[in-house]
């Protein structure tokens, strides 16, 4: 396991999950805190309270389409997200979600991994070890120096860090 | 809709996306998967992607604008303001385009994707990089226009640059005629079904006498919804009819400008074809643009609402379609008809050949131009458990006001024809009931 590893607990969505369920349009105006409090809220009522710090977001195909709103991204990581697994990204979103410090990991195997799985995850080896099921899956890794903005907490913050402002 | 897989041989032949991209990174060949990084041509952003979210970041980093003259930035979605907040935003918008001295900014006059053309700014073969997912909108003018997020729009209002993955393209071959009453937001919610919404890091290339055929604002809409496909660009080369349009709208064009075309043995990832002679009004039901059928699947479902707006759907010519098919006609008891012109222009120009007074004739209400309701932010929001059709791109859960709404897709003609009926109807049935009692 690399430094970027991180454990948590799975919850499952299924294809499809736009950006009006990640941060509704018309709650735009509220606080990123107050936004996330609402992410997936149509779908699952409950998920911004019960997802815990490092918990990781397990979905279906083309995860984020919509809108270009960095919000969808900020939501989940103001929930403390730790990654989100999906076989597929619209471009938009994966784009985003590493800019603001969400990795974004592509897995073919995302179906095999139930709700409240523990997963203990290494972006930068591309492994995914399922410890509820006893389970290792591969996924996409992401390079060591993007691991590195991903992990400043995105593109801006790692540009502070290079420039000490 | 046919498809055909050509054969994958040793051809040199560049898609339109290949050959954008070598101009704008400045190669002389580049390959689907090359990562590249691109010289940007033109950057625009609004209210709600754009100034508010880079000024703290701007002042924090030190840094200035690489371009003042190349950006554009728009005010579209919070407008009119209605409650401090939108206000605030609006403000802080425009204070920053005065202290940044931007080249081109435009505040409340309509919506950013039908702004660039109607200022003529967009010219075949540049890079436009814009913070709205429907960017894909000005690759009707053969330019290489992608969506991008506010962090990825900072770094190219401050760079002039930003990277991407050199598309595979599905080409998308329109041959014959519309049908009386079709048009092309049905073809594009027919490809939201063929093709499926998960076409990330892809160009989508039209082409064919059936776009040929196509006047620019139609065309527009093919490239608008390449991003319901997930599209990074939905690309139109240029021809005599797009430099006409550019022309009349004050840009420069010449000759040249038509050297952007992709290669007739260019390699795609796949050819779809779509004859439109054969092809029936649309309809997307909720909650996605992919759950689309031909009309009648969903015909006679109740409407509360039927809407009239967005980048993709309240052009001059969608104004135009709606009032073929309400000229004379009276809005459904119980149905609200909202009209929100793409750009205070289009308000203007119908306003001058008497589509206006026919939409408002037949109990239309008109509001302000702007993203509106169909970003979620503007006036024509719905209740919980209420029912709209709608001209815009997106139906998802909750986009348009409560999460418990429910929103359909179709052409300016199916919602006017709609709205008359009181719920989801067939203009092409509509037209013909009325011919038969004339």
């Amino acid at each position: 396991m690399t430094e970027a590893a991180g454990f948590g607990r799975a919850f499952i969505f299924g294809d499809n999950i736009d950006t009006d369920l990640l941060a509704p349009g018309h709650l735009m105006k509220l606080s990123p805190e107050e936004l996330a409090q609402h992410c997936l809220e149509a779908i699952a009522p409950d998920f911004a309270k019960a997802v815990q710090p490092g918990d990781f977001v397990v979905a279906g195909k083309n995860f984020g389409l919509g809108s270009s709103r960095e919000q969808a991204a900020v939501s989940l990581r103001q929930l403390g997200v730790g990654a989100v697994i999906a076989p597929s990204f619209a471009r938009i979103f994966y784009r985003n979600a590493l800019n603001l410090g969400l990795p974004a990991l592509f897995c073919e195997d995302a179906h095999r991994i139930a709700e409240g799985d523990q997963l203990m995850v290494d972006p930068v080896l591309g492994k995914i070890t399922n410890k509820t099921r006893g389970e290792i899956l591969s996924c996409k890794p992401i390079p060591d120096h993007l691991m590195a903005m991903v992990r400043a907490g995105g593109l801006i913050a790692h540009l502070h860090a290079r420039r000490g402002t | 809709m046919s498809e055909a897989s050509r054969p994958q041989t040793v051809s040199s032949g560049q898609t339109l996306a290949q050959k954008l991209l070598a101009r704008a990174s400045g190669s002389d060949f580049v390959a689907p998967g090359d990562i590249v990084v691109v010289q940007v041509d033109l950057a625009m952003a609004h209210d709600s992607s754009g100034p508010r979210r880079w000024k703290p970041h701007l002042e924090a980093l030190g840094a200035s604008l690489w371009d003042p003259s190349r950006v554009v930035i728009v005010s579209d979605h919070y407008v009119p303001a209605v409650d401090a907040e939108s206000a605030a935003i609006l403000k802080l918008t425009r204070d920053f385009a005065q202290e940044q001295k931007i080249g081109h900014f435009f505040d409340m006059e309509g919506i950013c994707h039908a702004i660039l053309p109607q200022k003529g700014l967009l010219r075949p073969g540049i890079f436009v990089a814009g913070g709205d997912s429907h960017t894909p909108h000005a690759g009707a003018f053969g330019c290489y226009a992608a969506g991008f997020g506010a962090t990825d729009m900072l770094g190219i209002v401050v760079t002039g640059q930003t990277w991407t993955i050199v598309p595979e393209t599905i080409r998308v071959e329109l041959t014959g005629s519309f049908k009386r009453y079709v048009s092309a937001k049905d073809v594009m919610l027919l490809l939201c079904r063929e093709l499926g919404m998960d076409n990330a890091f892809k160009a989508i290339e039209y082409g064919g006498p059936g776009v040929a055929a196509m006047s620019m604002e139609e065309r527009m809409v093919l490239s608008n919804m390449a991003a319901e496909l997930g599209g990074e660009v939905g690309l139109i080369a240029a021809d005599e009819v797009t430099l006409a349009h550019i022309s009349a709208h004050g840009g420069k064009v010449s000759a040249v400008d038509l050297a952007w075309q992709p290669d007739p043995d260019a390699a795609y990832e796949r050819i779809v074809t779509i004859n439109l002679s054969e092809l029936e009004p649309q309809i997307a039901i909720p909650h996605s643009p992919a759950n689309s059928f031909p009309i009648g699947h969903a015909t006679g479902a109740p409407i509360d609402q039927a809407y009239i707006g967005a980048c993709v759907g309240a052009k001059l010519e969608d104004l135009h379609m709606a009032a073929q098919i309400l000229r004379g006609q009276r809005v459904a008891q119980g149905v609200r008809l909202l009209v929100a012109p793409a750009s205070s222009q289009v308000t203007a120009d119908a306003a001058a050949d008497g589509t206006l007074s026919v939409l408002l004739a037949a109990g239309a209400t008109l509001l302000p131009s702007g993203c509106g309701a169909c970003a979620g932010m503007g006036a024509g929001l719905l209740a919980a458990g209420e029912t709209c059709i709608s001209t815009t791109n997106r139906n998802f859960k909750g986009r348009m006001g409560h999460s418990e709404a429910f929103v359909y897709l179709g052409s300016p003609y199916t919602v006017a024809a709609s709205a008359i009926a009181g719920c989801i109807s067939n203009p092409r049935v509509h037209a013909a009931d009325l011919a038969g009692l004339a």
